[in-house]
């Protein structure tokens, strides 16, 4: 693995990189804008694949939006380059042009679908860093585009990619609600699992992607489901008398924490995925908004037990509570990241909502956000970005940011307020 | 009342095209560094099948006239729980009507003003659905033909943020199914 500090690096000072990526005609398709500040980023020219003005998708533009997105590389321009995975390129050429990276490729049908065939050299270095080849059956063409991304990603800056992941979200619009999934990294492929004319808030994927749970009103009061996305099957978790909500699953998928009211109050209940009975967790009062630490052992959520609601821990198995949040009138929505360093939360701080997020080891949090009704924190498959929902202007809408804070994308829908959001793999 | 009212709109060739790709998925390793033709497939059964709910349901106060909803729908303070003596003419109107039928239900249906989680707002206005439950079990209302649920700020009275509009945002519906 090359490390990121072997490139040269190209100091663009205060760069406000910001572009603006519009997406195809899909009607829900997201639209991404970065703004931030870019130093230090890797110049990198993509070469048009061999043959992809034929296939369905742009396979080179797909693979450059999603690492300029990122906010750690820089396009340099290989308009009109006739190059592919087989090519021994002129690194001199590349770096008079001041390209560290450079990569080509091809893509040709195949009996059922498409191959994917791609190269990635270092130009200072004047070295091969990958190979390698991708089959996928016909449709899924995009989704090898952001694979080869990853692994271009991953290879320059040492860390997992998350471009061929998925986000699934809720619009309301024309009386209608609708969770979406769409892919992570660029908003395509936008298709509505579920439609009603009922809500349904709080979604959540399941560790291993494939199926999502979240609450429906459908039958006039919330009721939790888990939702096979492939198939479109559902089953009820969770629908016991009075309200049932907010769904967390355990790291394994083999069972998940929901709020119940049906013993008083909103009390923390763990129930199987399959449903059926529910062990009760907590006993009076508030307590909600359950979340998972990466290693199964701890469960975050927000409880009044003190007065105002701040974010406690607790043993999987319920009992004694510690609390974490200090500082903020009040914590709402914990959100642990996979790598189990980071705790993202909402805070309340001057009247307004705000989105923190605090180094687990210190105890340390900082806002990094600069709207006031933010919602929502949900931590991409890498722990790099969180994706959150918020409102400017009056409407509603879904950002992601950097833990830093320093590189936010702003996910724009063309229609309806989107809302809800949830990084899956 | 469950997943069987849901009609699925399943689409009988994306279903099987589904099956299909979950059936063959393969999971080769892909980062592989070297060697031209190292092929791998990719794991694609990232097919999204549509659902629709029939979700007629629409919520109490949807289609009840102005007056109706008065005579169903008690209002609390910001940041309280606890329903104001000016309901209480109201709560027994409806304690008599729910008593004189052993079959009639009732829904208590509490809200939320606009601010903060969706999540807790389902949490608060629980609280509201619970008080309003606790007040008509002590003017005689059995357990059994209540339910108390919440909408949490799925379903405001008014998106307008003004204190005035929040006011008409957190309160409970009385809902006869």
């Amino acid at each position: 693995m090359l490390p990121f500090a072997l490139f040269r690096r190209r100091f663009v000072s205060a760069l406000a990189a910001t572009f603006f990526y519009a997406a195809s005609a899909q009607a829900q398709s997201v639209q991404f804008e970065v703004s931030g500040v870019g130093s230090g980023q890797i110049p990198i020219a993509i070469a048009p694949f061999a043959a992809e003005e034929a296939a369905p998708a742009k396979i080179s533009q797909i693979i450059l939006g999603d690492l300029q997105r990122s906010g750690q590389f820089r396009s340099i321009d290989a308009s009109g380059v006739a190059l592919n995975e087989h090519s021994q390129p002129d690194f001199k050429l590349w770096r008079g042009r001041a390209a560290d990276a450079l990569a080509a490729g091809s893509v040709q049908a195949t009996a059922n679908g498409y191959e994917l065939r791609f190269a990635l050299w270092d130009t200072l270095k004047g070295q091969n860093l990958v190979q390698d080849a991708l089959r996928v059956p016909a449709g899924s063409l995009r989704y090898a585009a952001h694979r080869a991304a990853d692994i271009i990603y991953e290879k320059l800056t040492g860390e997992k990619g998350i471009f061929a992941t998925r986000v699934a979200y809720i619009t309301k619009s024309g009386g209608f609600y609708k969770l979406w999934i769409a892919d992570a990294a660029d908003g395509e492929n936008a298709v509505a699992a579920l439609s009603s004319r009922e809500p349904i808030i709080s979604p959540s994927f399941s560790p291993q992607g494939d199926e999502i749970a979240y609450v429906s009103f459908e039958n006039r009061k919330p009721v939790v489901y888990a939702h096979t996305i492939a198939t479109g099957q559902r089953r009820i978790i969770a629908n016991f008398k009075g309200s049932n909500s907010a769904p967390a699953w355990a790291p394994d998928g083999q069972s998940l924490v929901v709020s119940l009211s049906r013993d008083g109050g909103t009390q923390l209940f763990r129930v199987s995925r399959s449903g059926g009975a529910a062990q009760k967790l907590s006993s009076t009062g508030i307590n909600t908004e359950a979340a998972f630490s990466a290693d199964g052992q701890s469960i975050y959520f927000t409880s009044d037990r003190g007065g105002a609601p701040q974010i406690y821990r607790m043993g999987a198995a319920g009992g004694a509570a510690s609390r974490v949040t200090f500082g903020s009138a009040q914590a709402l929505s914990p959100a642990l990241s996979p790598d189990g360093k980071w705790l993202a939360y909402i805070a309340r701080e001057g009247g307004g909502y705000k989105l923190r997020v605090m180094d687990l080891a210190s105890g340390t949090s900082r806002a990094i956000t600069n709207t006031t009704e933010d919602e929502r924190p949900s931590f991409a498959p890498n722990s790099r970005l969180i994706v959150y929902a918020t409102r400017q202007g009056g409407t509603e809408l879904l950002m992601n940011t950097t833990l830093d804070g320093s590189v936010k994308t702003r996910l724009m829908a063309s229609r309806g307020d989107i809302r809800e959001p949830s990084w899956g793999r | 009342m469950q997943t069987s009212l849901l009609s699925r709109s399943l689409l009988a060739g994306t279903f099987a095209a589904a099956l299909f790709l979950t059936g063959c998925a393969s999971k080769v390793p892909l980062n592989k560094d070297s060697g031209a033709g190292d092929n791998a497939a990719v794991d694609s059964s990232r097919q999204v099948t549509p659902v629709d709910t029939a979700g007629a349901g629409s919520s109490a106060g949807e289609n009840m006239s102005q007056a109706e909803l008065a005579a169903r729908t008690v209002y609390f303070d910001f940041d309280s729980y606890i329903v104001k003596p000016e309901f209480e003419a109201l709560l027994q109107k409806n304690a008599a009507f729910i008593k004189a039928d052993k079959t009639r239900q009732v829904k208590l249906e509490g809200h939320a003003d606009l601010r903060g989680t969706r999540e807790y707002n389902l949490a608060l206005g629980q609280k509201r659905a619970d008080a309003v439950k606790q007040a008509l079990s002590l003017l005689g209302v059995p357990e059994g033909q209540m339910e108390a649920v919440s909408f949490g700020k799925e379903k405001p009275m008014s998106e307008d943020l003004s204190e005035e509009a929040q006011a008409k945002n957190r309160r409970v519906e009385l809902a006869y199914p």
